[in-house]
């Protein structure tokens, strides 16, 4: 991997193709991200870079971060994460990577965490059917059967059951970036990307190649 | 929301003439056929508006032998070359579907006067 930034989903819109195509795009501010760390094979046992995103106030930041942040002597982030790129020594502290890492017509794929449904039956969970509605069935939305009798004498581990749906870490893969405005820090990613407006993602060049 | 509202007015095209539903439009589409590209007009009645800024649409409905025509365009499309407005015409609806029901005299629409 040699690419990849930190983001904020703003919203979806559509956008004229030079042909004269209307193609749905999410509109994403990527970056700019601050190198926090270099990560060293020697000193951590693995190459990676640390960066951080989103300027954040003093206050809100706590004092192990603080010191973290001064020792590097980069400005205060709401995010750190970690990329484990190719050339991660080519990078060092407080050095910028900008949305102008992607060109147009680049694949990305895009990690966030999509929006959470609350508890959530089976047929809206896993897709399963409802039964009849009427001529007296009285079983409208339930999960259906929990699987054979004594033998096996119990539920199979992975029975797809009600719960909590959503709210997952979600990659979608081999997107397209239709349009990077370097000047504004904005990716222009078709398709839709996880999450609700002003979530967290992660962009990375894609692994589909 | 407002960088992606200034990201959509930068695409609009200002040189729309203003039509609203019931009027006659003459659209000039630019059509490419194998490597050049020409024009091809499409006259009929605007039917319907639909959406707003970037993706806001217009549905222009003609009779071609006998065969109602409808075509949708999105207003701001580079594909348009121009649109002229043919004459105003004057409707109490936001949507004309109702010409789909209706052959010869039954689906004109009376002109709109000026300065009344």
């Amino acid at each position: 991997m040699q690419k990849a930034i930190l983001g904020k989903k703003l919203g979806m819109s559509q956008i004229f193709t030079e042909d004269g195509l209307l193609v749905p795009v999410t509109v994403v501010e990527a970056g700019p991200c601050v190198v926090t760390q270099v990560k060293t094979e020697e000193k951590d046992g693995y190459h990676a870079l640390q960066v951080g995103f989103d300027d954040i106030r003093t206050k809100l930041v706590n004092k192990p971060l603080k010191g973290h942040f001064d020792k590097g002597n980069v400005p205060y982030k709401r995010y750190i994460r970690e990329f484990k790129l190719d050339n991660a020594q080519d990078y060092s502290v407080g050095s910028e990577i900008k949305a102008d890492i992607f060109k147009a017509g680049d694949k990305v794929d895009v990690s966030g965490i999509s929006k959470g449904k609350g508890f959530a039956g089976t047929i809206k969970r896993w897709n399963q059917h409802r039964g009849p509605m009427s001529h007296g069935s009285r079983y409208h939305r339930r999960p259906g059967s929990m699987g054979p009798g004594s033998s096996p004498g119990r539920v199979f581990k992975t029975k797809r059951l009600p719960g909590r749906m959503g709210y997952d870490r979600v990659t979608v893969a081999n997107l397209e970036v239709v349009k990077v405005d370097a000047e504004r820090n904005l990716l222009l990613i078709k398709g839709a990307v996880p999450g609700s407006r002003g979530t967290l993602l992660t962009i990375k060049e894609t692994v589909k190649n | 929301m407002n960088i992606i509202k200034t990201l959509e007015q930068e695409q609009l095209r200002k040189d729309m003439p203003e039509f609203s539903i019931g009027d006659t439009v003459r659209v000039f589409v630019k059509v490419v056929e194998g490597t050049r590209e020409r024009l091809q007009a499409f006259e009929g009645t605007v039917i319907k508006r639909n959406g707003g800024s970037i993706s806001e649409t217009f549905t222009v409905r003609r009779v071609s032998y006998g065969v109602g025509v409808e075509r949708t365009f999105p207003i701001h499309s580079p594909r348009i070359d121009r649109v002229e407005v043919v004459r105003k015409g004057k409707v109490r609806r936001a949507k004309l579907y109702y010409l789909r029901n209706r052959v010869g005299k039954a689906a004109k629409i009376k002109e709109k006067q000026a300065n009344r």
